[in-house]
């Protein structure tokens, strides 16, 4: 398959592109944030979004979605990581919707797919627990319970925990932290007795929560896949997750650059444009390079993922990793380049440093997919 | 698409068939390479054999047209050739700079009789080309090349020097630049002609290189007479001829780091540096460093696989074969570095048998030419700010 992307592609990219820019553009995010929004995101979007058939991205034709795959669903992400607009669309109609379709069982999918397609249930994948994405160091509990389980510990970096309707939480009913087996995925309704939900606030002004679980009681039915087995159906859905964060900074990368670069052929110091520096012209090149680069690996992943999930692991391990790389070097450079003004809260320069730093972390930073890399290559 | 399904099962069967199990294995040395021309020799039986068969089905260089002995394939068959040579790691049956970079001037510039004159004498590995582009002073800065061409009833009568032309003392032809109006400003007076290394009046004297080998030399003209119909191009329009070579020649070694892929690194790593019982490598920063190589390696394969797909979608900018240059050949010497590191004092062996004549040492050494030779790394940086950024004043 060609590494491009198709006329259809295309054309979804820019209805997302005019929708988006049009409704969302940064100042959109940094309204939100001065008004301390309850939400955090624009409702009223989100209807517009499942209007659109963006809600329903992934979501199969028989269950309301448009039945379409990781690169359209990177092509949306890609457009929101240009404005840093905060929308459900990653943890729901991303994250939740592809474990809901890879590990449901007809009833599930038929109750929460095609509300997730008309946009009006919102959903939340909890995996993390530590300050570092580990998944397989999973150790909250869910004990067997007469017919179902019990569920107790604590969840942290849970994207759009604060607003979602339905919980995806990774337990433990089996093993040690470490081990692959043992792990199994529970649909839990946040309003369930002994779930205590946190909103934190972010560096980047967009939605996560920390969850705590006391003895929050689930049955059989919310098992999501099989018990004790739920580590691969984790790491496809994650795997689908980081390869729509990377999409994500390549938005935000590319546009923070081209943003510098404007500013290299506008701002004027020692009597000419500081784009004829030639200190400043080649790190400019490199960070083209690099952020060229890395649209190709971030493609090659979601392609990969269209066509196996399974076996896309290297591929997007590849492409998270240098996603995470690219879109800081493109920040960093971007508020250095900015000089004072690359500094000011009144610049939008630094939204995008701060929601890159946020991206890196969710599903794994650079490190850990390097890590992940050599791992799996042996080494 | 069932089509391109079926040419695909064919190729894997015709490699299958045709590729001597020799010539499936990762090379090892310089002799390795088939370069052709009227002085060569093959290094085995099976390198001759394989080039024999590639060289009858056209597949010398598989997209050139047949009618020059190419195999007439399209984008997308010739990516299969590609991929299904990889996939049994056949190594290439003819390395030539006909082939990388004076044939697709040849094909965009050249007349019907220069092509039909030279492309199927490349194709078939009969003519080996050598490059006179720098000279003492006009390294990064070509355009002010000062060997002179001039007019004598039909023939241009060659004076001066290039230096750095490789191969130049196995080349049986060479194609170069020169420069035709001395009046005119440095880029418009220079003209690309093409020449016999046995004319009188060239003469070649080789230059020793860090690694101990000497593929370069300097190349002396001394009233060399050329027809003037060995111009390719317009006259005084040479420039153009040059930089569309260029872009051939940068993407050529922009890929020269994925080939000869033999072990991974993380195991070659292992072989000295030993692992844990788990298998990781006993040296973490350089496990950190492999694996981040890694990732930079299968990103830029990446991005040189859609290079071609954006070409052929109509979509790609003439300046980013600089842009790939950069990348693949620092990271090729990243590479190296790595090794090297891995290797420790076993890889600092020059002459022994058991290092093979110091390979890894000799080999790590060639690297540093990459971000130097077809223009240096910070050259490319400058093409990418002025033509793809638009910066001002680069
Ligand atoms: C937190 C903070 C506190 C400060 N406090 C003070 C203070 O107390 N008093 C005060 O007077 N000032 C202060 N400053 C201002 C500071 O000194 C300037 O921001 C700084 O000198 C850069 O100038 P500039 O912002 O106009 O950037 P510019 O000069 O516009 O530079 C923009 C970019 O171009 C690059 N550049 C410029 N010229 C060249 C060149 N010739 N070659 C290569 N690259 C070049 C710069 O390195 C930078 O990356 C402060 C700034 C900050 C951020
Ligand atoms: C192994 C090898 C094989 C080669 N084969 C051939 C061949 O077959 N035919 C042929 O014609 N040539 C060949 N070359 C020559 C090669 O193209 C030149 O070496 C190259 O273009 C650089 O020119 P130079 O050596 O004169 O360096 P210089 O141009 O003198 O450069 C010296 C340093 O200054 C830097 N520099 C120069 N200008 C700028 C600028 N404007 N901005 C910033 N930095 C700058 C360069 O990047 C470099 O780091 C070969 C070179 C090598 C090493």
């Amino acid at each position: 398959m060609a590494l491009v992307l198709t006329e259809e592609q295309s054309m979804l990219r820019d209805s997302a592109r005019g929708l988006i820019s049009d409704k969302a553009p940064v100042s959109h995010l940094r309204q939100l944030r001065d008004s301390k929004d309850a939400t955090g995101f624009s409702r009223d979007l989100w209807k517009t979004f499942a209007e659109m058939g963006f809600s329903g991205l992934l979501v199969p034709e028989k269950f309301g979605g448009s039945g379409l795959g990781c690169v359209e669903a990177g092509v949306v992400m890609e457009e929101i990581g240009r404005t840093l607009m905060p929308s459900p669309f990653l943890a729901t109609s991303v994250v939740a919707a592809s474990a809901l379709s890879r590990g449901g069982s007809e009833a599930q999918k038929a109750q929460h797919l095609p509300k997730i397609s008309d946009g009006s249930l919102l959903a939340a994948l909890a995996v993390d627990e530590g300050a570092k994405h580990r998944p397989l160091q999973t150790s909250l509990q869910a004990a067997r319970s007469g017919n179902g389980f019990k569920l107790s510990g604590d969840k942290a970096f849970v994207v759009d925990g604060h607003t979602a309707d339905l919980l995806i939480v990774a337990a433990r009913t089996a093993g040690a932290a470490g081990d692959r087996n043992g792990l199994t995925l529970f649909l839990v309704d946040p309003k369930s007795k002994g779930l205590a939900v946190e909103r934190t606030a972010m560096v980047d002004s967009h939605n996560a929560a920390r969850i705590a679980f006391d003895n929050v009681e689930v049955n059989a039915d919310s098992v999501l896949g099989e018990v004790d087995q739920g580590y691969g159906l984790l790491e496809g859905v994650l795997n689908i997750g980081r390869g729509a964060v990377a999409s994500e900074m390549v938005g935000l990368g590319e546009e923070v650059f081209g943003r510098t670069v404007t500013y290299l052929k506008e701002r004027k110091q020692f009597g000419k444009a500081i784009g004829e520096f030639q200190a400043l012209q080649h790190r400019a090149a490199q960070l083209y390079i690099e952020i060229e680069i890395t649209r190709a690996a971030v493609l090659k992943a979601l392609q990969a993922l269209d066509a196996d999930a399974d076996k896309a692991g290297t591929a997007v391990a590849v492409a998270k990793a240098r996603a995470g790389t690219t879109a800081t070097q493109a920040v960093q450079e971007g508020v250095q380049m900015h000089g004072g003004m690359g500094m000011t809260d009144q610049f939008d320069i630094g939204f995008f440093m701060k929601r890159a730093r946020v991206c890196q972390e969710l599903f794994g930073d650079s490190n850990f997919h390097a890590d992940q890399l050599a791992r799996g290559k042996g080494y | 698409m069932a089509d391109l399904e079926k040419f695909r099962s064919e190729t894997r069967a015709w490699l299958e068939q045709n590729c001597p199990p020799e010539m499936r294995k990762p090379m090892t040395s310089d002799g390795d390479t088939f370069w052709g021309g009227r002085n060569t020799k093959f290094s085995s039986e099976a390198q001759r054999v394989w080039f024999e068969r590639m060289r009858d089905k056209g597949w010398t260089v598989p997209h050139w047209p047949r009618e020059y002995g190419g195999g007439g394939l399209d984008g997308e068959e010739a990516k299969i050739v590609r991929q299904e040579m990889a996939a049994i790691g056949a190594r290439q049956p003819l390395t030539s700079f006909g082939i990388s970079m004076l044939g697709p001037a040849l094909l965009k510039y050249g007349t019907e009789e220069q092509k039909k004159e030279h492309l199927p004498k490349i194709t078939a590995g009969l003519i080996r080309w050598c490059q006179g582009y720098s000279e003492p002073n006009a390294g990064s800065d070509l355009a002010s090349l000062q060997t002179r061409a001039e007019s004598d009833g039909n023939d241009y009568i060659i004076n001066g020097q290039k230096i750095w032309t490789s191969y130049a003392n196995y080349a049986d032809w060479i194609f170069c630049l020169v420069r035709t109006d001395p009046a005119a400003k440095k880029h418009d007076g220079i003209s690309f002609i093409l020449f016999d290394m046995t004319s009188k009046g060239v003469s070649t004297k080789p230059i020793l290189l860090i690694s101990g080998y000497s593929p370069f030399c300097e190349t002396f003209f001394d009233n060399v007479r050329v027809p003037k119909s060995h111009v390719v191009g317009t006259v005084n329009r040479g420039w153009d001829v040059a930089k569309y070579l260029l872009q051939h020649e940068r993407a050529m070694i922009s890929g020269m780091g994925e080939r000869g892929v033999g072990r991974p690194l993380g195991q070659i790593a292992a072989d000295s540096v030993g692992a844990d019982a788990q298998g990781k490598l006993d040296d973490a920063q350089l496990r950190s460093q492999i694996a981040t190589f890694e990732v930079d390696e299968a990103a830029l394969a990446a991005a040189a696989e859609r290079a071609v797909d954006l070409a052929k979608a109509g979509q790609s900018h003439p300046a980013f074969s600089s842009a790939m240059k950069y990348y693949g050949t620092e990271l090729n010497k990243r590479r190296y570095e790595i090794l090297m590191s891995a290797g420790g004092s076993d890889a600092l062996e020059w002459e022994s048998e058991r290092s093979r004549g110091g390979a890894r040492p000799r080999a790590w050494l060639r690297t540093k030419a990459n971000s130097i030779e077809g223009g240096t790394s910070e050259v490319m940086l400058g093409i990418v700010a002025k033509r793809i950024l638009d910066l001002p004043g680069a």
